[in-house]
């Protein structure tokens, strides 16, 4: 993930922790090109990634899938309708690979990326890893969030 | 209680080459005042995500001065980023509040508690680096040019008058503006930031 954030130019990370990114923010925190954002609600995230935008530098949203649906009027004011590229790293908080989905936080995600428009990429294992750069070529083409839906916890290298 | 187009000609003269954005019923003023509009941004577009976008600006742009004129209902919508804003501290951030104590565009209804709310209080205790409330107009312009000058982030309450609307909205004069990508345009001109 950190590698296809490098690759792709990424300067900010804007982001609530969640359950499943615990490891990757401890190693997003020793990347020095990197420049951890931590906010207190998911909505600050695209509104503070337009600023950065404006500003010439290249954000990610990392948040989950609940922080995501409460950031709707965000998302619609100042992603969409912003014209600048912006890729949101998703946690996929319920996803069972088309199994039982007992939990509302996975029923939801993708309607309510499709009720928005927003064109995203089904991330879970490290072979599917270039689909990030693809979300982020899209974005700059598309001049619109694309999403990279994360399927599964990131896992620490080195316990 | 003060005006806020008094709060505009006190600011004038110590504005610089700040970046300003300006939120809310009082912040509209901010037009009839600026001498440099090609460093005059709007952030709006969603409500309460005027002062997050100011910020992502200021962290992006760190040896810019960038100036919000925020409303207290928008920042209730998204009190939390006064911890975020604490957080990274920003030494070039400014954060105004014009606080009229209603949602004036709607008809003059009262944020919550806006008789008790303490929001210099709120952003001093999240950790802003310093925080001033003023209702005298006398008072703000003697500490205007000091504050200007301080490292940030500052936060600044001014209690101002409130402009009610009563009419429905498609009975009001728009008076023709800028839209908000032309603002980011001709800033990012201004500073030589590349669109691409």
């Amino acid at each position: 993930m950190i590698e296809e954030f490098k690759k792709n130019g990424v300067t900010h990370i804007i982001t609530i922790p969640d359950s499943e990114t615990n490891y990757l923010y401890e190693l997003m925190e020793k990347d020095p090109s990197l420049d951890i954002i931590p906010v207190a609600r998911e909505g600050e995230t695209m509104s503070t990634a337009l600023g950065l935008n404006i500003a010439g530098k290249v954000p990610v949203c990392l948040i989950q899938n609940t922080g995501m649906m409460e950031a709707g009027d965000s998302i619609r004011g100042m992603a969409l309708d912003a014209g600048f590229p912006l890729v949101m790293v998703i946690g996929y908080r319920g996803w069972t690979r088309h199994g039982v989905v007992n939990d509302t936080a996975a029923k939801y995600t993708e309607p309510f990326l499709h009720a928005f428009g927003i064109n995203y990429y089904l991330v879970e294992t490290d072979d599917d890893g270039s689909r990030i750069s693809s979300a982020f070529e899209e974005a700059r083409a598309t001049k619109r969030p694309v999403v990279v839906l994360i399927g599964d916890e990131y896992h620490g290298f080195n316990r | 209680m003060i005006e806020a187009t008094d709060v505009f000609e006190a600011f004038l003269p110590h504005r610089g080459d700040a970046i300003v954005s300006a939120t809310g019923t009082a912040g509209s003023h901010w037009r009839d005042f600026s001498t440099n509009t090609s460093r005059d941004i709007s952030l709006g577009g969603a409500m309460g995500h005027t002062t997050p976008a100011a910020f992502g600006l200021a962290m992006g742009l760190p040896d810019e001065k960038v100036v919000v004129f925020d409303a207290e209902g928008s920042l209730l919508m998204n009190l939390g980023v006064l911890a975020t804003i604490a957080g990274k501290k920003p030494a070039n951030f400014y954060h105004f509040l014009l606080d009229n104590g209603c949602y004036a565009t709607t008809g003059g209804q009262p944020v919550p508690n806006s008789q008790e709310i303490n929001y210099a209080g709120m952003a001093r205790e999240a950790g802003y680096a310093s925080t001033y409330e003023f209702d005298d107009l006398e008072e703000l312009v003697t500490n205007l040019e000091s504050i200007m000058q301080e490292t940030g982030p500052v936060f600044v309450a001014i209690k101002v008058f409130a402009e009610v609307q009563n009419l429905p909205i498609a009975l009001r004069t728009r008076r023709p503006s800028r839209s908000r990508m032309e603002t980011i345009v001709d800033l990012q001109n201004e500073i030589g930031i590349s669109a691409e």
